[in-house]
């Protein structure tokens, strides 16, 4: 086996008291504040830049140019938010993260606050995840109470306010701009590009919003440098990253790894598919990003490759479905998912998804045919490019890749007068469980 | 039940605390929101109304806010709402049929449309399908007032029901001791803390399944040196870091 996990974010989580501040400290928690602040912020910038890290909330841009692009010397305030709303179907990394080492995340929105010269950060946590918000408070008071939070942060005289800010339940609010209109007390709603929350953010002030995972991986960056970080991963995708493995997988869980990991390899760790099946269909980051077969095992998991497969590396969240799985299904409550979850501001996003879920509904129930395949591609077609966000551009991707796949499959419903496919097979009970 | 002057007295002084927090008034409101559901249980017209002249808006403003987000109950909810996970991974692993018999379980002393939310006679418990809760590599999961009920089968399904009901204690896998009503846990997301943080694990088994393989095969990231010169690396990253003192500290 030449496959090697890579834990560096994941390498305390199984210490009873990685969560307070005195067993990060233990483990060298806030060495790389320190350091961050004997170095000009623009220096921080630039070693980020130089790492090359890429958002890993799913969309992949360089973290470091998007820190860059904060106008310095204005009048106006800089913010930071940590988009910590994970709801991704399928992603399952930053809550773990934030469960076991808030303080982690925490340091390096420090870092980055002091880098892009902001005042305030507000950690923007999904409200569902009641444990989650709890270890976050309590970590950010533990903080101030240490002096890593307030006035004058160790002597540098630099100060930062951090707020744990506990949303309501609603997925558009991962979506950046709606993240944005939702922390200024309105309906998550997206806004129009430009002005970018760089130049126009919270309250129409220079923003930067990253990811949990992306600013979580800034103090190890800071402390082993931007070299180190650079010589894991890929030509164009650097670094490590946390590989969610979930569904028909014999050991489901968290896998920490370089960009570029094939599936194969991580499944041979994970110990493969779940006895007597194989693998079906999967998706490389969340539902939102089209799914893929047995035929993409060796394809690297980088933003390049799964992208010249024509899906998306997202937040690397890998739901494994095997052979008992119908797609029809996984698909319709994909797509139900999607219609729930739009926001309505669009009408190619509000109604495409309604008609969607209708149409898939009918082929489920045998009643289809197949021309409801052409008009589910149209309806998709339709709504990609004409929504103001991502939620409406992920919509029809998992229909649209699963026409692509088993559109034989889904036509032998209408031939059979509905599911060919035993519910109880897919289930973690079947034949006994895992 | 209009609020009586006491409550608030009470919520005006929670109010000012946590619109403090913000550079902008208006961002306090959905912690406000919380804050009044943890009065009541849901967001009422009292609530709408005291949230609306604590930020000098229109009520009308407010409940545009309010129906936008899943997490606001605009009816009173159960003691304790238990949510199924419903969405593909979760429901393909086995919540669709835990949401099936949990509510034909819950039926004969439940009212509900059977669809969005069943809630039993006693107030005691509600049901509900919840979207994906960041917890895939535990599927199915339950949440109870919003904390991780990993790994669920029918059968566990059942019983945290039954024992919710009758009062039996419940642990959440990942999360406190106890765990809180509806009303306490809508207080926490409104920022004020219950003390139960240092409570639970760190992480649950998946979380850790990987660090483990890792630890078993000698596997970690390269040292901070010999990146440059390709070596894959053997030593423990967090070399300079003393052992770990046991679980000490861990509560608090």
């Amino acid at each position: 086996m030449t496959a090697t996990l890579t834990p560096v974010l994941t390498a305390h989580w199984d210490e009873p008291d990685s969560f307070t501040l005195a067993g990060y400290e233990r483990t060298g928690g806030y060495q790389a504040l320190r350091k961050a602040l004997a170095m000009s912020p623009d220096d921080v910038i630039a070693t980020v830049k130089n790492s090359v890290l890429r958002g890993r909330g799913g969309a992949g841009f360089p973290t470091g140019v998007k820190w860059s692009f904060i106008p310095q010397g204005d009048s106006k305030p800089h913010y930071l938010t940590v988009n910590a709303d994970e709801s991704e179907p399928g992603t399952c990394k930053d809550i773990p993260l934030m469960m076991a080492t808030p303080h982690t995340l925490i340091e390096g929105a420090i870092i980055t606050c002091y880098a892009i010269r902001a005042g305030h950060a507000f950690i923007y946590v999904r409200g569902e995840v009641l444990h989650v918000v709890r270890r976050l408070q309590y970590a950010v008071a533990e903080a101030y109470e240490k002096g890593y939070l307030g006035k004058n942060i160790l002597g540098s005289g630099f100060d930062l306010d951090v707020i744990v800010h506990a949303g309501a339940g609603a997925y558009i609010c991962g979506e950046e701009t709606a993240l944005l209109t939702s922390l200024e007390g309105y309906r998550g709603l997206p806004r129009n590009r430009p002005p970018f929350p760089a130049v126009e953010g919270l309250y129409a002030c220079p923003t930067v919003i990253n990811n949990v995972e992306s600013i979580s991986s800034v103090p190890s960056i800071m402390t082993d440098g931007a070299e180190w970080f650079a010589g894991m991963g890929t030509e164009k995708s650097k670094g490590y990253g946390i590989f969610s493995l979930s569904g028909h997988v014999t050991k489901p869980g968290q896998y920490e790894a370089p960009l570029g990991i094939t599936l194969r390899e991580l499944l041979d760790i994970a110990g493969g598919i779940r006895a007597g099946r194989r693998l079906k269909f999967w998706t490389p980051g969340g539902s939102s990003t089209p799914i893929l077969t047995d035929e993409h095992l060796d394809m690297p998991l980088d933003f390049e490759s799964v992208a010249a497969a024509g899906s998306l590396l997202g937040t690397r969240a890998l739901q494994i479905f095997d052979d008992s799985t119908c797609v029809l299904r996984a698909a319709l409550r994909w797509t139900e998912f999607y219609q729930h979850e739009s926001c309505g501001k669009c009408t190619p996003c509000r109604e495409g998804t309604y008609w969607m879920v209708r149409t898939i509904e009918r082929l489920e129930q045998g009643k289809g045919t197949e021309e409801d395949l052409e008009k589910l591609l149209d309806v998709g077609d339709n709504i990609i490019g004409r929504a103001f966000c991502a939620l409406g551009d992920a919509a029809p991707a998992p229909i649209m890749s699963a026409i692509k796949y088993f559109r034989d499959e889904i036509l032998q419903h209408q031939k059979e007068g509905g599911c060919p496919f035993d519910p109880a097979a897919s289930t973690v009970w079947a034949n006994g469980g895992r | 039940m209009p609020f009586s002057d006491e409550t608030v007295a009470r919520l005006r002084a929670d109010a000012a605390e946590i619109i403090g927090r913000y550079p902008r008034a208006r961002s306090a409101l959905l912690p406000l929101l919380h804050l009044v559901q943890s009065e009541e249980g849901y967001v009422s017209d009292d609530g709408i109304k005291f949230c609306a002249q604590m930020l000098d808006c229109t009520e009308t403003e407010v409940v545009g806010v309010a129906s936008f987000y899943t997490m606001y109950k605009r009816s009173p909810a159960a003691e304790y709402q238990v949510g199924v996970c419903t969405n593909t991974l979760c429901a393909i692993m086995g919540g669709d049929q835990i949401y099936a018999e949990l509510a034909s379980h819950l039926g004969a002393d439940a009212h509900g449309d059977g669809h969005h939310t069943i809630m039993t006679d006693d107030g005691k418990v509600g049901l509900d399908r919840v979207e994906c809760n960041a917890a895939c590599d535990y599927a199915p999961v339950i949440m109870v007032n919003w904390e991780f009920f990993d790994n669920m089968t029918p059968d566990s399904a059942r019983q945290l029901v039954d024992d919710l009901r009758a009062g039996t204690k419940v642990t959440p896998t990942r999360g406190p001791g106890r765990l809180c009503t509806w009303k306490e846990a809508s207080r926490i997301l409104a920022g004020f803390g219950d003390g139960q943080a240092g409570d639970g694990p760190s992480a649950g088994p998946a979380s850790l399944v990987g660090l483990q393989i890792a630890k078993e095969n000698g596997w970690s990231a390269p040292p901070p040196q010999a990146s440059a010169g390709g070596s894959g690396g053997s030593s423990p990253r967090a070399s300079t870091a003393p052992e770990p003192t046991g679980n000490s500290g861990a509560k608090k």
